[in-house]
């Protein structure tokens, strides 16, 4: 197997007092998407602008590309590709002559009407920027992410704000990134994101990883029961039961429903999403993760968004 | 070596084809000066020796307007949107994206310096300036060192919202004190203690000698001397205290 995309050994970074990193290790595979999730000021934030250059370690080993990004060389910025959680450009460029713009600081540069095409700008070229809709602009965020051709994208919360259209297609265009041979770290709120898009996820809390694995796997490391069976019964009572083995629990309620001539209205067999492990993992933790100043602010309780 | 000129040179087009794109700030830089001329022209038309201290006087405010307030301004407004970010995590080499936008800044010192000088020349009877070769070294000394200046300056300002309070505490004292618009020698003692410490003063001093006195450049190397000092000063905290970030706080 080739060397990691990603790798991150016991990484810390302390602000003042507050620990916003404390002891993270996790490897991103080449050619995956890897999604962090975790709550505002869990610090995943920090964790990726450490990976992209942006802030000094306090202590830890973290290896990207095979270069050390806290010293930054040049080759390294030339081969990553950023999309910041907040971003600004100037007002007053036009979409193509940024992309052409920021591509003349790339050894080798993607053509300026593919990255177009792959970022769904076309007919937007000749507009400035300050006239570009909120997701227009974060899709001209991707473009000039992506303009480098880098071998790994960093993409924090790139669809915050969009409409449930506009995630879609976004995220199609990140499934294109990994087609394309890209990795991709995804930090994000939305689970549903993380589920449809990351082949694999870490779940951050507290400045640590809580879990890590593929989306749909989770459940099973997660402890608790793999399988939610839900009916209705012939009563007209909504009945749910957790069980390990769904096959034993299925085989018993249809035979008893066929010997009592009923049916069990609205059979459902699920296994937990994403969204229960994430739940369950950051229960009660908002209070404690205070975000250092700069950081997001934490929120109470959590957010359970569920669109598209 | 030559990639960082090629960089440079590219972002010093790209932030002059922008600076053509945003006409209020093209306005105010072009005609503020040209207004001040006028204004002053039409009051002292008659009194040549108030011409000879108003047009070098001008041309030296332009310098600082041009150099130390634009760049406190657009480093603040770069840094606050993220701009200086976003370049952070390209290739591109932080000196030739300074070099661009410090480029930007002094091609509006030299096109201001050249109104100023053809409209002293046409319309205030100034006369063409006696010493070339001393206005071009202190128009150079004076770029570099409030140019330097503006970005140390842009440290100390906490958000764009509050530059223009921050910039005018600092530019309408100097430009006030320093004589652009009156002869600091009928000036009180005091008044010109101050003066004397800051760069502008110095300036005045040097492009009035070099425009209408017609005194040579050795006869102004002490003022060269002082406007040089603050030109160390304004690099190390430029340098020093560069943030690419927004302050965090």
């Amino acid at each position: 197997m080739s060397e990691p995309a990603i790798d991150v050994h016991g990484l810390h970074k302390a602000y003042g007092d507050f620990e916003a990193v404390r002891g993270i290790d996790f490897e991103v595979r080449r050619g995956e998407v890897f999604g962090l999730l975790g709550p505002n000021g869990a610090g995943k934030t920090t964790t990726v602008e450490i990976l992209e250059g942006y802030r000094a370690r306090t202590a830890g080993e973290v290896s990207v590309l095979g270069f050390d990004p806290g010293r930054r060389p040049r080759e390294f910025r030339a081969r990553i590709g950023i999309v910041l959680q907040s971003t600004g450009l100037y007002r007053h460029i036009r979409v193509r002559e940024a992309l052409s713009h920021f591509g003349s600081m790339y050894p080798h540069p993607r053509d300026v009407d593919e990255v177009i095409a792959l970022t769904g700008l076309e007919g937007k070229e000749d507009a400035m920027a300050r006239t570009l809709s909120g997701g227009q602009r974060r899709r001209l965020d991707l473009a000039l992410a992506l303009i480098g051709d880098p071998e790994l994208v960093f993409l924090d919360e790139p669809t915050t704000g969009f409409d449930p259209a506009a995630r879609r297609t976004a995220w199609d265009t990140i499934r294109s990134l990994r087609d394309l041979g890209k990795t991709v770290l995804l930090t994000t709120h939305y689970l549903d994101e993380a589920q449809a898009i990351a082949d694999r996820v870490a779940i951050i809390k507290d400045g640590r990883i809580a879990v890590e694995g593929a989306p749909s796997e989770l459940g099973a490391s997660s402890g608790a029961p793999r399988y939610r069976v839900a009916y209705r019964n012939g009563t007209g009572t909504d009945v749910e039961q957790e069980t390990d083995d769904p096959t034993t629990l299925l085989h018993e309620l249809t035979g008893a429903a066929l010997a009592r001539g009923e049916r069990l209205e609205g059979l459902t067999v699920t296994r937990p999403t994403l969204e229960d492990v994430y739940l369950e993992l950051t229960a009660g933790q908002a209070e404690e993760a205070r975000a250092p100043i700069g950081e997001e602010p934490p929120l109470a309780g959590h957010r359970r968004e569920r669109q598209g | 070596m030559t990639e960082v000129a090629v960089l440079a040179w590219r972002q010093y087009r790209l932030e002059r084809r922008l600076f053509w794109r945003n006409p209020s700030a093209a306005f105010f830089n072009f005609l503020l000066p040209l207004l001040f001329l006028a204004f002053f022209g039409a009051a002292f038309h008659s009194d040549h020796k108030e011409l000879r201290i108003i047009v070098p006087g001008i041309a030296a405010m332009s310098v600082m307007s041009t150099t130390f307030t634009a760049l406190a301004y657009n480093m603040t407004f770069l840094r606050e949107q993220g701009v200086l970010k976003r370049i952070r995590g390209t290739p591109m080499p932080g000196i030739s994206y300074l070099l661009g936008i410090a480029g930007n800044a002094v091609t509006n010192t030299a096109m201001q310096i050249v109104i100023i000088t053809v409209a002293g020349k046409v319309f205030f009877g100034t006369g063409w300036p006696r010493e070339w070769v001393e206005l071009v070294v202190f128009v150079i000394v004076g770029v570099v060192c409030f140019a330097s200046l503006g970005v140390a300056f842009s440290h100390v300002i906490p958000n764009f919202d509050s530059a223009p309070a921050y910039v005018n505490a600092v530019f309408f004292p100097v430009v006030a004190l320093s004589g652009v618009f009156f002869d600091t020698a009928h000036a009180p003692g005091f008044m010109k203690g101050i003066a004397q410490a800051l760069p502008l003063y110095h300036l005045i001093a040097g492009l009035s000698g070099a425009m209408v006195r017609g005194t040579s450049l050795s006869s102004n190397v002490s003022a060269l001397g002082v406007i040089a000092a603050w030109a160390v000063l304004g690099i190390v905290f430029a340098v020093r205290g560069f943030s690419w970030d927004q302050r965090r706080a």
